[in-house]
């Protein structure tokens, strides 16, 4: 990074299955607006906006940032459109960062959305392809043998899955923006639930929703401002990469990708992490099936190969009395409007550096670790975040 | 070796170095787009004698649409091999913007070179109502406005202006279309009169059928690098002194159509004022439009525009942006060119406008 970068506002939308009452600009209206009005900003402030949703067809329009251009207030301004399958909101909020870091902006405006209920996910991910193989029952029926292979390779007692679907909706309880809100939630009704498919159930998938994400990223001078004017501290960028390996190939790992290690290892050495584990004081990981936590806490480094369960048996990622608290917003295990779901791990991270997490806010987090991924867990978007500029 | 040219826009010279193109054909029906693509990349890399290991970033455009399926960029990227994991983004627009933010990371001195393609077969659907879809879904695509329709508004608007005939429309066409003969790439070449051009029934009055660019199943690829590695890679690099794109609102009935403000913003930030332009490539869909672009920029007449034959002669949607940088490229590689202006746009009616000035040493 030549320049620095800070986030300097955060909006989102409510999650829900269904925003009858917005359009789609309506929707990223709203994010965008609170997320401008977090960093003291107007629209003419804005310098170039950065976009990004997953497919197309989950709403059915085709490049709707050409549309949105209005409701973005980019009209005479740059706007670039990104797409990087599940883990787009990362790398949106990434390519934004960018635009700051190589000095060419001083303010960016990013936003990500997914209006689900506008189309049908499912449908619009197991359209048949000639010479691929079919989807079929969308992602939960790609990943379920794939946290398969986990369990046998790991030996994880079944519970596990169950305990981090539990903790997720706990946590989703302090959100305000969280679609779901399972007061009942219970290792009893999660396992009641109906298996979806085996080993995840109807209660340890993500939900399908609507909503959007957005931040306002600024530079050094800019952040500096900004501070002055709300009060608000920055959250200062400390590291961001990505990284994508192919779908299939004979040998590839899809239960501990190489992609998610290079992209892992590449951002800590640009914050200076050691130990994961500790060097962090909370995370965000995209965790769409329960099941992710204990794989991702293994590809993150928070812990050896293997033992990814233990931490979540113990309730090392649980915010009540866990020492390295994962997904305090609740996760995509609580809202996930797709596009926008690696974004809010990105901009609940900003919260949690800033204070300003509310409900779900952890003491004194010092710096913080944002991750998205997607397509077949072969696409991969990480940021550091941290009260001290770099 | 010469120093670089000053950059106008951005910290640090970045140039193009390689690029290459498919035979640009109306349906390419025994390759799907990775095959499209594998030969692009490879020729993208062996004009330059460096591998996929020599570029430290990979940044692509297309869009799932015309594939009628969700990730069509993830299957293209297997024409690359990303493995071991590469670092790789895509853009959901034409590839001229995955050049933008392959350049602006080149900007930061962490990478020195970047690979960037683009995509897209138009003979897998019925274009003209895939591009509806990417009309304002509430307003506008329920009414299923194809782009031929839309264009014919805005050429009509144009001659209504004075700005335009329909014989000045023709002469644009009559001329990319002799400059295509040059290109073996081209898909639409000959040398047809403007009188037997004039001749063509309507399409959508006002617009006869050679005002209409070509339906094109085609790829396209380029090797971005800076000034060190350009100079070792090539003995004329294209450096790229400015480069930026705007979009205008998405309302048709608030926009004057007869004009490209985006573009003009877009060429002055770029640094395209100063003049000395020899070429232009111009990213003009329909014909018309290549008449309100000669305004936005304010091209004098001694400016040789499209040599290639531009989009009129091959249009492979979400590659002919990026292939119009690549064009004005290979101009200055060749020592043919000095100064030139590439552009792409986006978008119904050039809604969304890219320029970028290229010079050699």
């Amino acid at each position: 990074m030549a320049e620095r970068c800070a986030v300097i506002g955060v909006g989102q939308t409510v999650h829900r299955s269904k925003r009858e009452d917005v359009s789609i600009a309506g929707l990223v209206r709203e994010a965008a607006q609170r997320a401008l009005d977090d960093a003291g900003l107007g629209w003419r402030d804005i310098d170039a906006v950065v976009i990004g949703k997953a497919p197309d067809m989950f709403e059915g329009v085709m490049m709707p940032e050409l549309y949105l251009a209005g409701a973005l207030g980019a009209v005479g301004k740059p706007i670039m459109r990104v797409h990087t399958a599940g883990s787009v909101g990362g790398s949106t909020a990434i390519v934004a960062a960018h635009l700051v870091t190589s000095g060419l902006h001083q303010r960016v405006l990013t936003v990500a959305f997914e209006k689900q209920s506008d189309s049908d996910a499912m449908w619009a991910l197991s359209v048949p392809q000639p010479f691929a193989a079919p989807l079929l029952a969308g992602a939960g029926g790609y990943f379920a043998p794939i946290i398969r292979a986990y369990i046998r390779r790991s030996g994880a007692p079944s519970h596990i899955g169950m305990e981090v679907a539990v903790k997720d909706r706990l946590h989703a309880l302090r959100n305000p923006y969280a679609h779901l809100h399972l007061a009942d939630i219970s290792m009893e009704k999660v396992e009641e639930s109906v298996m979806l498919w085996d080993p995840i159930r109807y209660l340890e998938t993500c939900p399908s929703s609507d909503g959007a994400a957005a931040m306002v990223l600024a530079s050094e001078r800019a952040a500096g401002e900004a501070e002055a004017a709300t009060g608000r501290r920055p959250a200062w960028v400390h590291g961001m990469a990505m990284r994508s390996e192919p779908t299939m190939f004979a040998g590839r790992d899809q239960v501990n990708p190489r992609a998610g290690k290079d992209c892992a290892a590449d951002v800590y050495a640009q914050a200076g992490v050691e130990r994961p584990r500790q060097d962090f004081d909370v995370a965000e990981v995209y965790v769409p099936f329960s099941w992710f936590e204990p794989m991702w806490l293994e590809n993150l480094g928070f812990c050896d190969e293997g033992d990814g369960w233990k931490l979540t048996d113990e309730g090392a990622t649980s915010m009540d009395g866990g020492d390295i608290p994962w997904n305090c917003s609740g996760g995509v295990l609580s809202s996930n409007p797709i596009g926008a779901s690696g974004m809010l791990r990105f901009l609940e991270v900003a919260l949690q550096v800033r204070g300003e997490a509310g409900e779900h806010q952890v003491d004194g987090v010092r710096r913080a670790l944002g991750q998205a991924y997607g397509g077949g867990s072969q696409f991969f978007a990480m940021w550091v975040l941290a009260v001290d500029k770099p | 070796m010469s120093p670089a040219p000053p950059v106008h826009r951005g910290s640090r010279p970045v140039a193009v170095v390689s690029f290459a193109q498919t035979q640009h054909v109306r349906r390419e029906a025994n390759r799907n787009e990775v095959e499209l693509l594998m030969p692009v990349i490879k020729e993208v890399f062996a004009n330059i004698g460096i591998t996929k290991d020599d570029v430290g970033f990979i940044c692509s455009g297309s869009t799932d649409y015309l594939v009628g399926g969700p990730f069509s960029f993830v299957a293209a990227l297997d024409a690359v091999g990303v493995w071991p994991p590469r670092r790789e983004s895509h853009v959901e627009m034409d590839a001229a913007w995955a050049l933008f933010e392959a350049w602006v990371l080149l900007q930061e001195g962490e990478i020195d070179a970047a690979l960037v393609y683009g995509f897209g077969k138009s003979s897998m659907g019925d274009l003209a109502k895939i591009l509806a879809l990417q009309l304002d879904p509430y307003v506008m695509a329920p009414l299923w406005p194809d782009p031929v329709s839309l264009a014919a508004l805005q050429a009509r608007a144009l001659i209504d202006a004075g700005k335009a005939s329909e014989r000045a429309i023709a002469e644009v066409a009559a001329r990319s279309r002799r400059s295509a003969l040059a290109n073996p790439k081209a898909q639409v070449a000959d040398d047809w009169s403007v009188d037997d051009l004039m001749a063509e029934e309507y399409v959508v009055n006002p617009l006869r059928r050679h005002a209409l660019p070509p339906l094109t199943d085609g790829a396209a690829a380029v090797v971005l690098a800076t000034e060190e590695r350009a100079f070792e890679w090539v003995e004329r690099p294209a450096f790229i002194t400015g480069i930026d794109h705007r979009v205008e609102t998405h309302a048709l009935g608030a926009r004057d159509l007869t004009v490209s403000p985006s573009t003009t913003k877009a060429a002055s930030v770029a640094g395209a004022a100063a003049g000395g332009i020899d070429v232009a490539e111009l990213h003009a869909p329909f014909a018309h439009q290549e008449l309100i672009l000669r305004e936005a920029l304010g091209l004098p007449d001694s400016v040789d525009v499209n040599p290639s034959g531009g989009p009129l002669a091959a249009n492979p949607i979400m590659s002919a942006g990026l292939i119009r940088i690549g064009e004005a490229a290979a101009r200055i590689m060749a020592g043919e060119a000095t100064r030139a202006l590439a552009h792409a746009t986006s978008g119904p009616l050039l809604q969304q406008n890219l320029v970028a000035v290229l010079e050699g040493t």
